[in-house]
């Protein structure tokens, strides 16, 4: 078994229902709950905030937030699979293509 | 945890009311992005770990935050609220008068407020529904379009001319001034009605967002029944009406999704409570002078609830009730639904005159239940040539599948094929 980490980018937020924000919701829910119940799941992981500092050059300048919508990492989550393709093949039912998303699957560089 | 499937969409509306309270009315976009936010934030960590134990607290502590920054930011440039300026000035006086007004009973008055506002004399009915089900409702753009066949960019320029004429007012409808509220309380009173109607009788009836627009109905009487301002007799013969149709609900579509039939409706799949708090509404009413319309379809609809079967039915009371409704506001429409009870009272040939006299008949003829109805009457007087032909205008008329299913079905049954 090997460790990959999903990183989602984009597929937030633009103008959208309040019942369909919810329906996505679940789609979400259900979708990381099956992953889960299959034992794909090392660590559910976390949302993150959209705003942030980012911290760059050797003057070592902050500066804020907010960064570019379709790329803006909005969570990760920690999976266990066999292989890299597994690990993408997984990717594919996650609702944030729905929504205009993108999931980059990464694999933990084996110590 | 599970959480009701509307819950955004009643939360949006509820927060939305409250936040619009503290912004002024004329800040509606800012309080509907405030709303969004909050909702986008839920969204984005809820998705995870599922929602929190009590995620309506959560909600609302989101948007609360997010409204004092906006306080903290713009209450230098911008003008909020006129009658709280002077409570938003300070930190000391902030954060508590933003408190007040995200307490529950607060909520509760900010929305029956945002109602009568939306209820703007000026607006057409159409906008006055359509901005009362995007802004207290939480519904969006193409869900309201789904709900009366409408395009989105019509119900768009609606909600545009609704949101400019609440603007105007600045602050949300003030409920201590008496006079104003009854002066208000028809025009509401008339949209929630055709707003129930829309979902009871409306244009798109396979679709499920029209079990949700009686239930919005129901619950936005249930905020004028709540309130002192809103308790009239009108409001309780109203909130009568729409419990006993309702109750009627669960029976009208079969299986597959087919309208039944009034005649031949499972009485027993009627909504027993329902009927129970219809009539508690309507005996409450009474009081009072006033007879309005609702009165008295919410007393036809008692009669019905009343009868054990569409047989044993008191049609000469409904008849009475029909003509009361006539005098106090004719129609051809209603004028027809008398006929249908005089046809069922003393047999269908009173019926067939009782339609032949109804002026007006010419409005009636692009109506497939116009047909329908002749088309009842003969077949029960043993035409059956006659009732075919009835049956087959009307349904050349029906004006969509399940019309057209429940159309044919009882043209089957005049053929004998049934």
């Amino acid at each position: 078994m090997s460790q990959f980490v999903f990183l989602y980018r984009g597929g937030m937020g633009g103008d959208v229902s309040p019942a369909e924000m919810q329906q996505q919701m679940e789609r979400w829910m259900t979708w990381l709950k099956e992953l889960g119940d299959k034992g794909f799941i090392k660590d559910m992981g976390q949302p993150l905030e959209r705003t942030g500092k980012v911290v760059s050059g050797k003057q070592k300048v902050v500066t804020d937030g907010p960064f570019a919508e379709k790329d803006l990492v909005s969570g990760y989550t920690l999976i266990e699979a066999q292989s890299l393709s597994q690990a993408a093949e997984l990717a594919t039912g996650c609702p944030v293509f729905l929504y205009g998303g993108a999931v980059e699957v990464r694999p933990v560089a084996k110590m | 945890m599970e959480l009701d499937a509307r819950f955004f969409r009643r939360e949006a509306g509820r927060l939305t009311a409250a936040l619009t309270r503290l912004f002024g009315v004329h800040n509606l976009a800012l309080a509907e992005d405030v709303t969004q936010d909050a909702l986008c934030r839920a969204l984005e960590v809820w998705k995870f770990h599922g929602p929190p134990p009590n995620p309506s607290a959560w909600l609302m502590a989101t948007a609360k935050n997010r409204a004092l920054d906006v306080l903290r930011r713009e209450r230098t440039v911008r003008t909020f609220a006129p009658e709280l300026a002077r409570w938003l000035e300070t930190e000391w006086t902030l954060r508590p008068t933003v408190d007040a007004l995200f307490a529950a009973g607060a909520i509760q008055d900010d929305q029956l407020r945002m109602m009568l506002s939306c209820c703007h004399p000026r607006l057409p009915e159409e906008a006055q529904i359509a901005v009362i089900l995007q802004v207290l409702c939480g519904f969006g753009v193409n869900e309201i379009a789904g709900a009366f066949l409408d395009t989105p960019s019509a119900v768009e320029k609606r909600l545009t001319r609704a949101k400019r004429a609440l603007a105007a007012a600045k602050s949300l409808f003030d409920l201590a001034d008496a006079g104003e509220v009854a002066a208000r309380l028809p025009i509401v009173h008339r949209a929630l009605y055709l707003l129930f109607n829309e979902g009871y009788h409306g244009a798109s009836p396979e679709s499920a967002v029209r079990a949700e627009l009686c239930q919005e109905a129901l619950r936005l009487i249930g905020l004028l029944l709540d309130h002192p301002a809103g308790q009239t007799a009108a409001t309780r013969a109203l909130a009568a009406l729409m419990c006993l149709h309702a109750a009627r609900m669960p029976s009208r579509l079969d299986d597959a999704g087919d309208l039944t039939p009034f005649f031949e409706q499972d009485r027993s799949r009627w909504d027993r409570a329902l009927i129970a708090d219809g009539r508690r509404l309507l005996d409450q009413s009474a009081a009072g002078m006033e007879v309005t319309v609702y009165h008295l379809e919410a007393a036809i609809a008692c009669v019905h609830a009343s009868a054990p079967s569409a047989h044993d039915t008191d049609w000469a009371a409904i008849v009475r009730l029909y003509d009361a409704l006539l005098a106090l506001r004719p129609s051809p429409v209603v004028a027809l639904h008398r006929a249908i009870a005089l046809g069922q009272q003393r047999g269908p040939e009173h019926g067939l005159a009782a339609i032949a006299a109804i002026s007006g008949r010419e409005r009636l003829e692009r109506y497939p239940f116009y047909a329908a109805a002749l088309a009842e009457m003969e077949m029960a007087r043993g035409e059956r040539a006659r009732a075919r032909d009835r049956f087959r205008e009307a349904l050349a008329l029906a004006r969509n599948p399940t019309e057209r299913r429940a159309l044919e079905r009882r043209l089957a049954a005049c053929e004998g094929r049934s």
